[in-house]
């Protein structure tokens, strides 16, 4: 009995050991966000400073432009998400039920390819078509995030979807898209679900479309808090604080989609190989 | 595996009836309609610029220029370009140490959370937070703690009696410094992957091999290791395709310097496409830089051959 528990205990503190690096970096990033310079320039470095710098928060949401940074990051992934699931979730049903496993190499090889060589010839595109300036541009390319992830997660949803009932409502007469609007559709949910919250993740975290595609008002979050640190070089407090509001939403989805994340990961990640 | 169940209901009618009469209803063309628009967007954002990338690669052409053939002088360039060629060297060190360390840690990390243990379901939702976060916001908050000064980390080495270090700001160091941050950000995937294949291992050889005395690094070496060899290879593979693409951490941390001490293929053709305008000399590197990785992906199954010869 003892010896389980102390067994129990000692896997416990592995366990902690493990994941040590990962909880003193976010106290870290917290307790340097909540600092006043004097605090943040002493050393030794201080964990938990005399009187915390709220302020830096405010600094950072109510500077001119951050409102609408936030907005861009919204409209950019919420509309390159909800394009990625309108074309996506058919297009891995179609694929699936046609048995058409050569379609996804064209996935895997966009999974390969580096993300500069689509913004070499996308930017000289958009500049030719004038629509540098907006945030189209942002919003096509991260298609090239979040419609591959879609298409492979859906496959492989789908492709686990027992046939019976789509086979019943062929025969009582239901039409392709009837059999995929009411039968495959809400079967699907759960896939729809891990396959969305995947491609919101990598594109609210892409950066390298951002620093090319993005001018002074059409900038995404990320793009945002990289331009801070060339000009307040030294004012740390404000910076951590950016960077954990960045952050901060997709830190919020991953620890209520654990279960969802883990398995699109994994299940892509297994495939993906 | 797939194609290979359909081709085979193809075989003759006279099949069909024996095995499987609803087969044939469930073939092609009736699904085209669902797959053409993504298609229409797959073919623009991505097919269209791999072979836009290929002829602007054939092509002398600055931005704001007009394009001018001048069929492969771009990819002579590459060998006589030292800039070019540390690249490559630095990408490769870049990426072999971004997936061994993490294929090592994660392992490890993963024989730890195959365990039952109390918190274990929270401990390994903070673990994967790393990977899921804003890479730019974390290489800002790592810029912070590798400052020689004012950094948290010289600290923490000072508390060990290590002298202070120049991390990201030396020549010497930018590159392992780097290689810490991409592993504490990737390792959690690996461990994600590796517990996938330690859950699907049977029971049976461990409890034979505790009964004849093996040591917990015999039981490890001899049916831990092999059992999860395929899912170590696919972790290993992942993980070398983003480790070499890898771009946020680099250039928000150090822009491939100092001098360009870290700058990797991808740093280097951001700068060719998008500080020197220079789009065609830009593609020819991408078309080589997708070619090193299509080979490192291969030399990797040939890695899988040999081992699996080995251990089989």
């Amino acid at each position: 009995m003892t010896r389980r528990l102390l067994n129990q205990l000692g896997l416990l503190f592995a366990g902690l050991v493990v994941v040590s690096p990962v909880i003193l970096f976010f106290v870290w990033m917290l307790s340097l966000s909540v600092k006043y310079e004097i605090d943040n320039a002493s050393y030794p470095p201080i964990l938990i400073p005399e009187r915390f710098a709220w302020k830096n928060y405010l600094d950072v949401i109510e500077s001119n432009r951050f409102p609408t940074y936030f907005l861009n990051s919204l409209i950019v992934t919420g509309t390159a998400t909800l394009l990625a699931l309108v074309v996506g979730v058919p297009a891995g049903y179609g694929i699936a039920r046609m048995k058409a496993a050569k379609a996804a190499v064209v996935i895997l090889v966009a999974r390969i390819t580096p993300g500069l060589s689509y913004l070499i010839p996308l930017f000289l595109l958009f500049q030719w078509i004038g629509l540098l300036g907006t945030l189209w541009p942002q919003i096509v390319i991260h298609l090239v995030v979040t419609v591959p992830i879609v298409i492979w997660i859906m496959i492989g949803y789908f492709e686990t979807t027992p046939m019976e009932l789509e086979e019943a409502a062929t025969i009582d007469g239901a039409t392709r898209w009837q059999v995929f609007r009411h039968v495959a559709l809400p079967i699907a949910k759960p896939g729809i679900a891990v396959s969305m919250i995947l491609a919101v993740i990598f594109s609210w975290n892409n950066f390298v479309f951002g620093i090319v595609l993005a001018g002074r008002e059409t900038r995404t979050l990320p793009v945002a808090v990289y331009n801070m640190i060339s000009f307040d070089q030294l004012s740390w407090g404000p910076l951590a604080a950016a960077a954990l509001i960045v952050t901060l939403p997709v830190l919020v989805l991953t620890v209520f989609a654990q279960r969802q994340i883990v398995a699109g990961l994994t299940a892509g990640a297994v495939k993906g190989g | 595996m797939t194609g290979l169940t359909a081709t085979s209901r193809d075989a003759g009618p006279q099949d069909l009836a024996a095995e499987e009469p609803a087969a044939p209803r469930w073939r092609a063309p009736g699904y085209w309609p669902f797959v053409i628009p993504a298609l229409v967007v797959v073919v623009a954002v991505i097919v269209f610029p791999w072979a836009f990338t290929l002829w602007m690669s054939l092509h002398e052409w600055k931005v704001g220029a007009a394009p001018a053939f001048v069929g492969l002088s771009n990819y002579a360039r590459l060998p006589a370009d030292p800039r070019f060629l540390d690249a490559v060297w630095q990408t490769l060190l870049y990426t072999a140490l971004s997936v061994i360390l993490p294929l090592i840690l994660g392992t490890l990390a993963a024989c730890v959370f195959h365990a039952r243990f109390p918190l274990r379901g929270l401990l390994r939702g903070i673990f994967i937070l790393p990977m899921m976060a804003t890479p730019v916001a974390i290489a800002l908050v790592w810029t912070m703690m590798f400052h020689p000064q004012l950094g948290v980390l010289n600290y923490l080495l000072s508390l060990v009696g290590i002298p202070a270090q120049l991390w990201v700001f030396h020549p010497a160091t930018v590159i392992p410094s780097l290689v810490l941050v991409e592993t504490w950000q990737w390792t959690p995937l690996i461990m994600l992957i590796v517990l996938g294949g330690l859950a699907a291992i049977p029971t049976e050889p461990y409890e034979s091999a505790l009964i004849d005395g093996a040591t917990v690094w015999q039981v490890f070496r001899h049916i831990t290791l092999p059992l999860i060899a395929p899912f170590l290879f696919v972790a290993a593979m992942i993980r070398m395709i983003d480790a070499v693409k890898s771009f946020d951490i680099i250039f928000a941390i150090t822009q491939g310097g100092p001098g360009t001490a870290s700058e990797t293929i991808n740093i280097y053709l951001y700068s060719v496409a998008f500080a020197y305008y220079d789009a065609g000399y830009g593609s020819a590197i991408a078309v080589v830089f997708f070619l090193l990785i299509v080979a490192l992906a291969a030399a990797l199954l040939v890695v899988r051959r040999r081992t699996q010869g080995a251990t089989a």
